[in-house]
């Protein structure tokens, strides 16, 4: 199993997020985060899936959503490729014999409080998915209470866009 | 001129360049009907018994003419009797345009009474489908569909139109025909490794699909295989593309297919497959196919290449026009010890074949072969009777196999024998079964009402014999629900509708029934009654390689 982020460009109609999702839960993939949002034009949104599976199902999927027609093009995005960001927030229990703890870990994955009150503390955390699972991990020996996750925001490095991805 | 939807509906249809059209009226759908009356001269209206006769209808029409098939129903249960008809259409790939009514746009989303969410019901069914909220999208939306019905690979296209957008006034202003997108080559870099790999080839195989009859590839096709002398061979889709008795072509193959042609492309060194998908009953166990083979594949969609057999050259494009393109890249030469091999399989074939006295069902396709004009549709349903006419149904014309290949739709046949009737103007023929002709003989009343001319074969076993075929193979001859136990008179059914038909028990009273069946104006019914244990053979067991063939029966029933 590899871990594939992929980038679609659609014509921003309704309905069109579950033409895509159905394809994807016709070839029995589970979508692990989902970005969708309008783009610098209303006319298109781009919609950014994480997902895990094998590179033949990945490219069976890719082929069969450039059939759809809202589909304008796909880019499959990589840690080599691309810039990739997401945005957590945590909330923590806010325990006195965790508290110090909880900070300085908070302190080394550059996570701010946003919220404090005597039972809880919320953290953001901003940055690739791999450092929001690190930190996860961290806080699991604590009491973590709720997490909200944004999913992948991706885009390529350099100039090229994914409107100049020529399709297949 | 300002217009209603209704009208603007109908008259996209007329500009189009649709003139029938298959449905049922109902609440939702009113005011399209009225605006058909209205344009009855120019558009012709064909009221089936049930929706999913339509739709059949639609779908032969579309396979027999090779144009979009149309098909008219009301919301709700109107439109849910279509799903299937558009489901085995899209398994198929025929263009189509179904146009739902759906209750008014204000309603919408509150489960009114015949509301369906039909779009979301159809979307994995459909290559795109439409909720059309403003009269203004209307014409375009129409148009649109068409394009995207016969374009690339063909496929059905929903429209649901509220009521409420049928009854709105906006513009209309006609246009000619859309025309379907233009059609591409495949790259020269995939075409000249094709050309390469071909010319090393010693024993080469032609597979070809229902992608070669919609790219209409014929004459490229046979002169590819004249140039590298290569043997042909074809899916279920691809029957009737070229003339069955053309002296290249050994039928059929896969799990029902003719020994020649599955043993020839089991041997073969290169396959070059044009229009096809290498679906599960073609292929038997994956990794037990064709293991010798390099396979060329030339698809217009892309995402066939490497679906389900890895290729070894994937061409994505046009097969006609790729096909011109590598035919000069490819070296003309005999290929003796092949041919003689190929020959050696059709002699094995001849030894296998049923040959047996009495009414077989093999008997009684060669029997209508007999009697098929050259421009004859042939429907059918699906189980035995679809594979025994595959097998030994003799076709001169392109597009006059009908038959349900990719979804197996029992009771497809009636629906698209009328359709196939309406798209050639001629006389059509359905063989169905027993089990087949009882899911939707409702159409007789169609048929009679219309007075269309067709031959329907009932071949008749008294059970659901491919189900049953495979009990006994496979399931300890457990007769579980495939006994039907009926008492159905089917001449006496065909009378009850207003039309005739005859029972037939020899091959002698078959060929006379037929002479009276072709000489009917209307729907004729032969009840041709065969023994409840006649096989379908050869059979690939399901999973199995070319090395498990079953040739004969040695089952003991």
């Amino acid at each position: 199993m590899n871990r594939y982020t992929i980038a679609v460009l659609v014509r921003n109609q309704f309905g069109v997020l579950n033409r895509l999702t159905s394809m994807f839960r016709r070839r029995q993939f589970n979508i692990s985060s989902i970005t969708a949002s309008e783009t610098e034009t209303a006319e298109y949104s781009r919609i950014t899936f994480s997902f895990d599976g094998e590179e033949n199902g990945k490219q069976q999927l890719i082929n069969q959503l450039y059939k759809l027609p809202d589909v304008c093009s796909i880019k499959e995005l990589t840690s080599e490729n691309s810039l990739n960001c997401e945005l957590m927030l945590i909330k923590m229990k806010n325990d006195p014999a965790a508290r110090e703890e909880i900070h300085s870990a908070a302190e080394a994955f550059k996570a701010e409080v946003v919220d404090y009150s005597r039972e809880s503390i919320v953290l953001r955390v901003i940055g690739n998915s791999m450092k929001m699972d690190d930190f996860i991990s961290l806080m699991r020996d604590f009491t973590i209470l709720e997490i909200c996750r944004t999913g992948t925001a991706s885009l390529e490095k350099g100039s090229t866009t994914i409107r100049h991805t020529i399709n297949l | 001129m300002l217009l209603s939807g209704s009208d603007i509906l109908v008259k996209t249809l007329i500009e189009q360049g649709c003139d029938t059209v298959f449905g049922y009226p109902g609440g939702q759908i009113l005011n399209v009907y009225d605006s058909l009356y209205t344009h009855q001269d120019q558009l012709n209206h064909i009221l089936t018994a049930h929706e999913q006769g339509a739709v059949h209808a639609a779908d032969g029409y579309a396979r027999a003419t090779g144009k979009v098939g149309v098909v008219i129903s009301t919301s709700g249960p109107g439109a849910t009797n279509l799903v299937t008809g558009i489901a085995t259409a899209y398994l198929d790939s025929i263009p189509m345009v179904a146009i739902c009514g759906n209750v008014p746009t204000t309603q919408i989303g509150s489960d009114s009474f015949q509301e369906i969410d039909i779009t979301g019901v159809t979307l994995p069914i459909t290559k795109h489908n439409y909720f059309v909220g403003r009269v203004e999208d209307l014409a375009d939306t129409i148009r649109e569909a068409f394009v995207l019905a016969k374009s690339g690979r063909p496929g059905p296209v929903l429209i649901d139109v509220p009521k409420d957008v049928q009854i709105a006034e906006c513009e209309y202003e006609p246009i000619s025909p859309v025309q379907k997108e233009e059609p591409y080559a495949a790259k020269d870099i995939r075409i000249e490794e094709a050309a390469k790999i071909i010319n090393s080839s010693k024993r080469p195989f032609i597979y070809f699909g229902g992608g070669l009859i919609t790219a209409d590839a014929q004459d490229e096709m046979l002169e590819l295989a004249e140039k590298i002398d290569a043997p042909l061979g074809c899916s279920l889709m691809g029957l009737s593309a070229i003339p069955t008795d053309h002296p290249r072509f050994l039928g059929m193959q896969g799990m029902h297919g003719h020994y020649a042609s599955s043993m020839a492309m089991h041997n073969a060194d290169v396959i070059v497959s044009l229009g096809v998908r290498f679906n599960d009953r073609v292929t038997g166990n994956r990794q037990k196919f064709a293991t010798g083979a390099k396979i060329i594949h030339i698809d217009v969609d892309g995402s066939e290449l490497s679906k389900t057999v890895n290729v070894v050259c994937g061409l994505r494009g046009d097969v006609k026009l790729t096909l011109r393109k590598l035919l000069p890249l490819v070296n003309e030469n005999k290929k003796p010890e092949w041919t003689k091999k190929v020959n050696a399989f059709r002699k094995e074939e001849e030894s296998y074949l049923d040959n047996r006295e009495g009414l077989t069902p093999r008997k009684a396709i060669m029997t209508l072969n007999k009697h098929l004009g050259e421009n004859t549709a042939v429907a059918t349903d699906v189980g035995q009777h679809q594979m025994w006419s595959a097998q030994n149904l003799s076709f001169k014309t392109s597009r006059r196999f009908i038959s349900s290949g990719g979804l197996g739709t029992m009771g497809f046949g009636f629906g698209a024998a009328i359709g196939a009737a309406f798209g050639t103007g001629e006389r059509s023929v359905l063989v169905t079964g027993d089990g087949s002709f009882g899911m939707n003989l409702n159409e007789l009343a169609t048929a009679v009402r219309y007075n269309i001319p067709i031959v329907i074969l009932v071949i008749n076993n008294g059970v659901l014999g491919m189900v049953r075929q495979w009990q006994t193979l496979f399931y300890n001859k457990h007769y579980s629900n495939t006994v039907l136990n009926r008492k159905t008179d089917f001449v006496a059914l065909a009378k009850a509708f207003g039309a005739d038909g005859e029972a037939v028990t020899t091959p002698e009273e078959l060929d006379s029934a037929f002479g009276r069946a072709f000489g009917t104006d209307g729907p004729y019914i032969i009840d041709c009654k065969i023994d409840k244990d006649e096989f379908v053979l050869p059979m690939l067991p399901p999973n199995g390689s070319m090395d498990d063939i079953i040739t004969k029966l040695e089952v003991e029933l």
